[in-house]
């Protein structure tokens, strides 16, 4: 039976690749083989993982450089070779072995205020959002993210500046801009906007390329790049907001 | 980089998409025709239009070129604060000293 070769990071901040060799099986899943060995060479190892079909993004990490969901990987496409380097996703703190501490991450969605502010009153009838409005329209584009942190591992400034967002958060504020239930627009704009906001971004498009859903957080900083550079020049032309 | 320094980038970069594309079809022209220094000249000399493009070009990369270095010296240098920045703005001051006497030297030629 043709053998698969793992080099699984161990330890935390600091820490070696251990090999491990398991048997390679038809249509098997990166996250079946980090399964595997922990079940059959080391009991030790830690790793995450929950719903095993693509719906909880908590198996994320770095399967050959490139961060993915192992549960949505298979082996024979990642590793056609039948070697794989997983390692904890980038930017994140390693908690132990394959697992993160996700707390900066989600710390950044709530400094980008990507949380629904329904304001001070309560609206008093349900909101009418037709479907083709182009508000609408925008925040369907980033609304399905479930907060897995991929794009967050493979967006290269933020490893170049711990202080940026990182494209989750940002696209998070963007889809809660264009809901037009949410009454902390300029709030939101101007926490995106701080330092370490959307214009740190480089548009690279690793994260678009990376999302597992299919999500262009770059189009979404794009549009608070524009937004932005609105309120700067009404802000400068000593127009309302 | 605040709002204002990412509104004053697209917008110089604006500027400078325009002025870089006439400037590459003055110099494509210019080495097609064979000019000479001094026939490049004679229709420098005087040219407000010319001095007036060459300006904002100046002007537009001593404004885009500091911001987008700022971002270059934070990120690969880790280097950021006042000083940085008053360097940087040094830099654009410079950047325009030389820009507009180079353009006024062949306006005024």
């Amino acid at each position: 039976m043709a053998m698969l070769e793992l080099e699984i990071w161990r330890g935390g901040a600091t820490g070696r690749f251990h090999t491990y060799r398991i048997p390679m099986r038809e249509s098997q899943t990166v996250l079946d083989a980090v399964s595997e060995v922990q079940r059959t060479e080391d009991p030790t190892l830690s790793y995450r993982f929950a719903c095993r079909v693509g719906m909880c993004g908590s198996c994320a990490m770095m399967v050959n450089g490139r961060p993915r969901w192992t549960c949505r990987t298979r082996v024979a496409v990642s590793a056609p070779n039948g070697k794989l380097l997983l390692a904890p996703l980038r930017h994140l703190p390693v908690v132990k072995d394959l697992v993160v501490d996700m707390e900066p991450f989600f710390a950044k969605w709530q400094r980008a205020h990507g949380r629904f502010e329904p304001g001070a009153a309560p609206a008093a009838d349900f909101a009418v959002v037709p479907p083709a409005t182009p508000g609408r329209r925008a925040a369907d584009a980033g609304i399905e993210c479930i907060g897995c942190g991929i794009c967050y591992a493979a967006c290269d400034v933020v490893g170049w500046n711990p202080d940026y967002l990182g494209p989750a958060a940002l696209n998070r504020a963007w889809t809660l801009l264009n809901d037009v239930r949410d009454r902390a627009a300029a709030e939101r704009l101007a926490a995106v906007t701080a330092g370490g906001g959307c214009q740190a971004c480089h548009s690279h498009m690793a994260c678009t390329e990376a999302c597992p859903k299919g999500i262009a957080p770059t189009y979404a900083i794009a549009g608070l790049k524009r937004q932005a550079i609105r309120a700067a020049l009404r802000s400068a032309l000593g127009a309302p907001p | 980089m605040n709002a204002a320094l990412l509104a004053a980038s697209r917008i110089s970069a604006l500027v400078l998409a325009v002025a870089v594309a006439v400037h590459l079809v003055v110099i494509i022209y210019a080495v097609q025709e064979g000019l000479t220094a001094a026939s490049l000249l004679s229709r420098t000399r005087g040219n407000w239009a010319f001095l007036a493009l060459y300006a904002s070009f100046v002007l537009a990369a001593a404004v885009h070129a500091p911001i987008g270095l700022r971002a270059v010296l934070a990120e690969w240098l880790g280097w950021s604060g006042r000083l940085a920045d008053r360097l940087l703005i040094g830099f654009g001051l410079l950047l325009v000293l030389l820009g507009l006497r180079a353009a006024f030297a062949v306006f005024l030629a």
